[in-house]
């Protein structure tokens, strides 16, 4: 018995291409963060290498557009919430790369004071709640900043990052029903980079378009190129604009890629060489901004600049990793408990 | 003729209210007509007819209060063919098929309608003169009014949970909040535990203070791993930028013929956890006191209620400041010979047993925790020390037990002391049985607790 179509659910669209959704000053912010956080990746995967940082290190290099161009998208005030592969995140609210890279080396000069790791990292000040180990837990989590927002009666948004591997958590389900059902200022954004660690997407999920897993509560959704920059902030104008306006969530399905393994100790042996380099070679988001800002006018000396400066900078944040402290002895024991 | 008992109309009932009679004596009953509605502790519920014929009298006035589950309410007369009286025993469920409380609630079921049954007399709390004034008041009010104080005083406090709002609570607890502070503030969620859980630590991390109502503690391993990987440990994991303030509430442990799956202790699972609290209430005064206390508390706490004591009444401090602080127990009854330790619902057991000691010559000290992390190590060690022998007292199960924690606490702090090897008394280590022998067989009786003491003399 066929039931008569709800015209009430939309399908998703996708985002055409928006020709240029950024001016020459917004993207060439853009460019300087996306490099920042490729730059700041690079090194990790070395210090890495050096056996300075340890234990499970998730690079976000390739995937870099994707927070750059939502983070155009909100405003202080607006929270950002995602899973283990955060640095990118972070850096993209303005977290200091010092005390990224001193979390990543367990120090005390790191923002959970070396307790945290990698894939631990809070600040409230910069509207970023972390950093989660547990795929799909911070989609709820999410969900209750939006939650948050709704019942302060602001009109402040949460951004709730995860993976497409994470979109086959229940929670995540039980998530966008909570969301939907009480009008949440949620964009819940599907960070598709093809590979759950080893799995693709296709030996994972039987929805073969994951922008249209929001489609039974009702939730508008977009289909994004995540390897445009422009492209994602044009799709997040318009989640975030939705959201502020009282209407509830939006799902954005953001489809990347990312460069390196799954985390530092994956030898990616679920894809072939060939097809990283082809995305590197036609799809990196870095490239692409590049060639615009040299279309609009910037000369390469100018971004050469830009370049070395950033890797001072990360330069800078990998010494400082370094000359950090350990932490007290008597830290195992605070934070524990409030008070104790 | 048809007897008309009154109904058991949920697991843990053994007395309600007549509200009021639907049928009058000589009219037409079919099956199916509401004959009366019986007010529970927790709802009102309308008695159905199952036979045919036709109302011949009524025995318990509507407006009776306490009327004892399988008391003949009234009688109906059924067609002359039928031969309704036998069919009247077979549907009267014994008495022993509603054991909430089995022990106490009268041993036999009443033969006539009784007007005011005497309620099982539960033990009091031990005074404490600090707290000011007191009234009788149920486990439920308690924690009503302990929720609606916090809720009054600061807007960040609401609650969320299944059927906390316009059904007025699964067990009523939430009644009447709904209209006091409005659906933004006392939220009814699907039943979507791992989901609700995850938003609510989400709004703690932003500042809020959530009250999350578990139906019962059962449903919250859908939860658990919110509770223990991001409530627990973001505070540690974000270097204290970050933590949540978050009280996780309902019952916990057996009810009363549930089975297996709703009849489980989680105050060892919780307890396990740094960066979580646990507090079990027993009182009233309990209830209230320390779900002020944990909706306070910057930390998140997990608060184990017990379904059968929500109807139970003791005198309960009155005042508005009133609060419990956590972490500290509470002696509920003062001995020289043997440390009873007990926590919720065992508490009742742990006093029940002390006075049959008493009987005998046994002068026992009973602690009620009230909270369980952090344990209240310095009133067990001086009791103990005191007594020279200690008995835990659980409804959960042996294994890894709070139990285990307590008696490992006392053989490191005063092992000099003890004068006998220490014993626990628990739940029996196996799944709930449904059957109520079996039910009755698992769940720690004060006889257990008697003989436990009497092996350390």
């Amino acid at each position: 018995m066929a039931a008569a179509p709800d015209k009430s659910r939309k399908p998703p669209r996708s985002a055409k291409h928006p020709a240029d959704t950024m001016d020459r000053d917004e993207l060439l912010k853009a460019y300087t963060s996306m490099l920042l956080i490729r730059r700041f990746e690079e090194k990790a995967g070395q210090l890495y290498g050096m056996g300075l940082i340890a234990g499970f290190c998730h690079l976000y290099i390739g995937q870099e557009a994707v927070v750059v161009g939502m983070q155009h998208a909100i405003d202080t005030g607006d929270q950002v919430i995602t899973s283990y592969r955060d640095h990118g995140h972070m850096l993209a609210c303005g977290m200091d790369p010092k005390g990224v890279m001193a979390e990543l080396t367990g120090r005390s000069g790191g923002y959970s004071k070396g307790k945290g790791g990698s894939m631990h990292m809070f600040s409230k000040e910069k509207g970023f709640f972390g950093g989660h180990g547990i795929v799909g837990a911070q989609v709820s989590l999410g969900t209750g900043l939006g939650f948050s927002n709704w019942y302060r009666e602001t009109d402040r948004v949460s951004l709730t990052y995860f993976g497409e591997g994470a979109s086959n958590q229940g929670q995540v389900y039980e998530s966008f029903n909570l969301a939907n059902l009480m009008k949440l200022p949620v964009v819940f954004i599907i960070e598709n980079n093809r590979y759950a660690m080893g799995t693709s997407v296709e030996r994972a999920s039987a929805s073969r378009d994951l922008s249209l897993n929001g489609v039974p509560w009702g939730m508008p959704s977009l289909s994004v190129d995540g390897m445009d920059v422009q492209a994602v902030k044009a799709a997040g104008d318009e989640a975030v604009a939705h959201c502020r306006s009282g209407k509830g969530p939006f799902l954005l399905e953001m489809k990347t890629y990312r460069y390196r393994g799954h985390s530092m100790s994956d030898p990616a042996k679920y894809r072939t060489r060939e097809e990283v380099q082809k995305m590197r070679a036609e799809h990196d988001s870095l490239d692409a901004a590049k060639a615009k800002l040299l279309e609009l006018g910037l000369d390469e000396a100018e971004l050469k600049k830009i370049d070395d400066g950033l890797k001072a900078r990360v330069q800078e944040a990998a010494e400082f990793a370094q000359s950090s402290p350990e932490p007290e002895r008597g830290e195992l024991y605070t934070d524990v408990l409030v008070g104790s | 003729m048809v007897d008309i008992l009154m109904p058991a109309l949920s697991p843990t009932m053994t007395e309600g209210k007549l509200a009021k009679w639907l049928k009058k004596p000589g009219d037409e009953i079919k099956s199916g007509d509401v004959i009366a509605e019986i007010e529970t502790d927790k709802a009102t519920m309308e008695i159905e007819a199952v036979d045919e014929g036709t109302m011949q009298e009524i025995l318990v006035e509507e407006g009776t209060e306490g009327v004892a589950v399988n008391t003949i309410i009234g009688r109906m007369g059924g067609d002359e063919v039928q031969a309704p009286a036998p069919k009247a025993e077979a549907e009267a469920p014994k008495t022993e098929a509603v054991p909430a409380k089995a022990e106490e609630a009268a041993a036999e079921a009443p033969a006539k309608p009784a007007a005011k049954s005497e309620a099982p007399a539960a033990p009091a709390p031990a005074v404490e003169p600090e707290y000011g004034e007191t009234k009788p008041t149920t486990v439920r009010e308690a924690l009503r009014e302990a929720m609606s104080l916090e809720m009054r005083a600061d807007k960040d406090v609401f609650l969320m949970g299944e059927e906390v709002a316009q059904y007025q609570g699964a067990y009523k607890i939430s009644q009447g909040m709904l209209d006091e502070f409005g659906p933004r503030r006392v939220i009814d969620t699907p039943i979507t535990e791992h989901g609700f859980t995850g938003m609510a630590v989400g709004a703690a991390m932003n500042g809020l203070k959530p009250i999350v109502e578990f139906m019962t503690f059962n449903f919250a391993m859908q939860a658990i791993d919110q509770i223990i990987n991001s409530a627990s440990k973001t505070l540690y994991m974000s270097g204290g930028q970050m933590g949540a303030q978050i009280v996780f509430r309902g019952p916990n442990g057996a009810a009363a013929r549930v089975g297996a799956q709703h009849s489980q202790c989680y105050a060892s699972w919780y307890a396990h956890c740094p960066g979580l609290k646990v507090v079990a209430p027993w009182s009233a005064a309990d209830a209230k006191g320390l779900l002020r206390a944990a909706i306070r508390d910057p930390n998140p706490v997990i608060f184990l209620e017990n379904e059968i004591l929500y109807g139970h009444s003791s005198e309960c401090p009155i005042s508005d400041d009133f609060i419990l602080p956590i972490g500290k127990a509470k002696v509920e009854r003062e001995g020289t010979d043997v440390t009873i330790i007990a926590f919720s619902i065992m508490v009742d057991l742990a006093l029940k047993a002390a006075e049959t000691l008493e009987s005998q010559g046994i002068s026992a000290e009973v602690i009620n925790l009230r909270t369980i992390r952090p344990l209240d190590i310095d009133t067990i060690v001086e009791s103990v020390k005191k007594t020279s022998r200690v008995v835990s007292v659980e409804e959960g199960w042996p294994f890894a037990g709070i139990g285990s924690e307590i008696i490992a606490t006392v053989v490191e702090h005063c092992f000099d002391w003890l004068d006998a090897p220490p014993v626990r008394v628990a739940g029996v280590d196996v799944p709930m049985p449904y059957a109520a022998n079996l039910e009755k067989l698992a769940l720690p009786q004060p006889g257990w607790v008697v003989d436990a003491v009497k092996k350390l003399f």
